[in-house]
């Protein structure tokens, strides 16, 4: 079944009769038997409705009604509904990479916002026009690190989500570079740890703001040492703690990535999201992906294209910046519309409003005897707990009760066993934290 | 049109948080805070939308336009995937969820999604597992050849340093076989758009790690001489793969794991009509054969005895994580609800119409355009303009003309081995009519090569804007509104 086929009969014959041919198989007359499909064993098609009701069925049999207090890097924020109205427009989503800037000043002119706005939060001067998800835009940060300073060595927080640090190993454990890893101390980086292992052959200092745990931090320290060696200071960050948080600008950092999920995305089971990636204007030549830039037409008026290309793939081939080619658009322009929706004062509340609630979890959550909040460093609106049980069993047990409760440390990091990550957005209400406390209590107790 | 920036009013605002419900109010210590707020537009929900919807209007789109660029399978993009990709079940769902102990019971719906569509992505190729993980057809061409990397390792392979690309391929594969560590060879094509056989012979050595192929190559031209190929380089222990660009011309007519092919990836924005988003974001899965099917990623979704389904990382030869999660979900679930929708029969329809167009138009067009492989394509076409160049018109011209004449472009100037190359992919899902149209309007700008040459100059007239000033954007970089412009 293909209803997406229009070809009548009558239309198949004059097409096949102005090609000379006698049927549709005749154009396949260089693909011999030998090269044919030894199986082809699949179901026939269905209806659009038979289809709509499987799929539901299937979406039913997930479970989206538990309290989430999940974060570690992926969070339950409130998507306006006009980011989606917006997003949903045909013009947008079907359309390609804007190859053709005349037909295509829709999609340039969101992307160059986009960009503005990336570079308002982050405090950075340039932004590309988006990369996959946040754990390839850290990758691709490394990379453009070891192409400016020519060197091959990165030491990277232990703060540094876990996923992203997997990531990195991925893709370089086959070449010649080489990672050092420092601890996380007291819940922060440790700069002892970070300054002993700075020399002249560090291409990279990675960072995360804030790290995984939770805590907060000004790297401005830190980045300066790496300065002082040559090499850059890279940092990752949650971009909703912005709206508060010191701007790795600010800092002094030279790249900047992060997962933009939680500007306006939907968790979706993990994508798609959106990488995103700013930097110092001095090294836009060595960024990878597209990047969007302002021009003038032939009379003169504004307008915008992909710019610098020359980087790219398409032109470069095996010299590129990078092998990205697509990147995701229809995300980038999603997190346009959420960062305009909100604006200069609405995203400053987002952040407030999370901050307040996970503090007030905190303060709720340290009252149950056996739960330790762990308080050597400032957070924003996540941090981590210390239980009197194996962290994976409580939130297997609050599962039960209705919540997922946070995410037990010991998957990535063994020796923490007993403590678990939690994320508190702006949604939760007073009450659900208060029910949470409950159960907790009861389930530790 | 001015920028949302521009239309920035203080203090106004496009959305309301409630009043905090907790007492607590929290704070930053200032070591620690920002000294200014975000400098983000301050509109109102009305300005949004009228901005970005006019915004819209400025694209030309699928929903609107015909779009035959060549090599994108710019192919109808079915509403009812959308409506499936918006459910709550899906939106909403943690990828931390099947992590949890007892986890995986509450993603049963969405582990299921994946696996099923696993299922069908081997039928469909030949393949005997997949990955769905990589996040687009670049990033699963990166995984391929990781995992052709992690094979010779473990095979003590150590001496292999090139893969073989031939030159008609897309920029993405000498550029993923770079970034994974190799070298690169370029092989050219023979004069019927296949690839040169004595040329591919004298550049097998034991040093070859693999070679990477589109087939039908962006030529339109299906390769008659894969077993040759493959034999070759699987001679020296080299892994053949597969770049699934072009997967719309073959359905159900060949299974590149049948052939020889050890490694693919399937961009899922072409052959299964997720939509393209203005550049992304697209899925690229990738497909293995025995050879290579224990290096694959970590997670898998396996399915267990009782019929539940769960993540797996058990598998000590894994290449590791390529991505955060389990891919671009709501991608796949769009492709799996296509895939489930056409079957057997809709999806062997999909290549023979996708076929039937392409010919016609490069029919249709052979008198007037040059063809570059004067045989029959399969699913696009490859033109050079070289005859209106010589005119004064280049293919460019006549992009910019059909784009006045409300139809989007075709792909120019790729391949890069064809000069003036226009590049047409009709695809299945458009009409007689629709290309009869396109046809009399190429044939139009061929008479107007003749007859007035210099009007192509000013051609776009008709849009927001006319050509734009390239070198400037590239020399004036202005990429945010907030930096200045001047020589970067």
């Amino acid at each position: 079944m293909n209803p997406y086929i229009i070809n009548t009969s009558e239309d198949v014959a004059q097409m096949l009769k102005t090609i000379g041919v006698n049927s549709i198989d005749e154009l396949f007359w260089d693909i011999k038997s030998e090269h044919r499909p030894k199986s082809f064993d699949l179901p026939a098609g269905l209806s659009e409705y038979e289809v709509m009701r499987k799929v539901t069925a299937l979406s039913l049999k997930n479970n989206v009604a538990l309290v989430p207090f999940l974060g570690g890097g992926y969070y339950d924020h409130y998507i306006p509904t006009a980011v989606s109205a917006i997003t949903s427009r045909g013009e947008f989503y079907t359309a390609y990479t804007p190859y053709q800037p005349e037909c295509a000043q829709g999609t340039l002119q969101a992307l160059f916002e986009y960009q503005s706005s990336m570079c308002a939060l982050t405090g950075m001067e340039v932004s590309n026009a988006s990369l996959y998800d946040g754990g390839t835009a850290l990758y691709e940060a490394m990379m453009m690190a070891m192409r400016i300073t020519g060197r091959e060595k990165i030491v990277m927080d232990g703060g540094v989500s876990p996923i992203y640090r997997k990531i990195l190993k991925t893709y370089t454990h086959h070449l010649h570079y080489e990672f050092v890893e420092t601890p996380v101390v007291h819940g922060q980086s440790s700069r002892d740890e970070i300054f002993k292992r700075l020399d002249s052959g560090v291409a990279a200092v990675i960072l995360q703001n804030p790290n995984f745990f939770g805590a907060i931090d000004d790297f401005t320290d830190i980045i300066e040492k790496a300065h002082a060696v040559g090499a850059l200071a890279i940092v990752s960050v949650y971009p909703v703690s912005l709206g508060l948080l010191k701007t790795p600008g600010s800092m002094g950092a030279d790249i900047v990535v992060g997962e933009g999920q939680s500007l306006g995305l939907p968790l979706n089971f993990g994508g798609p999201y959106l990488g995103f990636m700013t930097a110092r204007k001095k090294y836009v030549r060595k960024m990878p992906g597209r990047l969007v830039g302002e021009t003038v037409d032939k009379e003169g008026r504004r307008c915008f294209v992909n710019t610098l290309q020359a980087r790219e793939q398409h032109i470069r081939r095996e010299k590129a910046t990078s092998n990205i080619c697509t990147n995701v658009s229809l995300c980038a322009l999603q997190a346009a519309v959420f960062m305009a929706m909100l604006g200069k004062g609405g995203f400053k509340e987002l952040a407030q409003l999370n901050l307040d609630k996970a503090e007030y979890a905190k303060h709720v959550l340290g009252r149950i005897k056996g739960v330790e909040v762990k308080r050597t460093a400032p957070t924003f609106n996540e941090f981590t707990v210390h239980l009197p049980l194996d962290a994976s069993q409580v939130a297997g047990a609050m599962i039960k009760k209705g919540f997922a409760a946070g995410f037990p440390l010991g998957r990535y990091y063994p020796g923490m066993e007993r403590y678990m990550l939690i994320a508190v957005t702006e949604k939760r209400t007073r009450e659900e934290i208060d029910r949470y406390a409950d159960a907790l209590y009861e389930v530790v107790k | 049109m001015e920028l949302i920036f521009e239309k920035s009013v203080n203090d106004r605002r496009g959305f309301r948080y409630p009043v905090s419900d907790v007492a607590l109010k929290g704070s930053i210590p200032a070591k620690y805070a920002r000294q200014e707020d975000a400098p983000l537009p301050e509109v109102s929900e009305l300005d949004v939308v009228r901005h970005y919807t006019h915004l819209s209007q400025k694209n030309f789109s699928i929903d609107t336009h015909f779009y035959p660029l060549g090599s994108c399978t710019m192919k109808y993009n079915p509403k009812f995937t959308e409506a499936l990709a918006r459910l709550a079940g899906f939106t909403d769902l943690h990828p931390l969820l099947p992590q949890l102990a007892g986890g995986e019971h509450l993603t049963q719906g969405a582990l299921e999604v994946l696996f099923e569509l696993e299922q069908w992505m081997c039928e469909l190729t030949g393949f005997t597992n997949f990955t769905l993980q990589p996040l687009a057809g670049a990033h699963g061409e990166l995984t391929g050849i990781m995992l052709m990397a992690a094979y010779h390792k473990a095979k003590g392979n150590a001496h292999k340093k090139y893969v073989i690309i031939p030159d008609s391929a897309h920029g993405t594969n000498p550029a993923s076989a770079a970034i994974a560590g190799y070298e690169t060879i370029a092989i050219p094509s023979n004069k019927d758009g296949g690839m040169d056989l004595e040329a591919l012979k004298k550049a097998i050595t034991p040093e070859v790690a693999g070679l990477m192929m589109t087939v039908p190559s962006t030529y339109g031209v299906f390769e008659p001489n894969i077993s040759e190929i493959s034999k070759l380089v699987h001679s020296v222990d080299g892994i053949m793969y597969y770049d699934g660009a072009n997967l719309n011309a073959v359905l159900g007519k060949c299974r590149p794991g049948d052939v020889g092919f050890d490694v693919m990836h399937i961009n899922t924005h072409k052959t299964f009509t997720t939509p393209h988003g203005g550049g992304g974001p697209g899925a690229g899965p990738v497909g293995v054969n025995e050879k290579l099917a224990k290096f694959l990623p970590v997670s898998r979704v396996i399915k267990r005895n009782d019929g539940t389904f769960a993540l797996s990382y058990d598998y000590p030869d894994s290449i590791g994580y390529i991505a955060s999660f389990y891919g671009n979900f709501a991608i796949l679930l769009r492709a799996n609800a296509y895939l489930l929708m056409l079957g057997k029969q809709g999806l062997i329809g999909t290549t023979d119409h996708a076929v039937l167009n392409a010919n016609y138009i490069m029919a249709s067009l052979k008198d007037t355009y040059k063809v570059c492989f004067d045989r029959v394509c399969m699913h696009e076409s490859v033109f050079s303009a070289a005859n209106q160049a010589a005119r004064g018109v280049h293919a460019i011209d006549i992009a910019k003309f059909l784009i006045d004449q409300q139809i989007h472009p075709p792909t120019v100037y790729f391949p890069i081995s064809v000069p003036e190359a226009i590049m047409i992919e009709p695809t299945e899902t458009e009409s007689k009519q629709t290309m009869d149209d396109f046809i009399a309007k190429m044939i139009q700008a061929d008479v107007l090569s003749k007859s007035n040459p210099e009007a192509f100059k000013d051609f776009p007239k008709t849009m927001p804007i006319s050509r734009p000033d390239e070198t400037k954007a590239a020399r004036d970089v202005r990429t945010s509104f907030f930096l200045p412009a001047d020589a970067a």
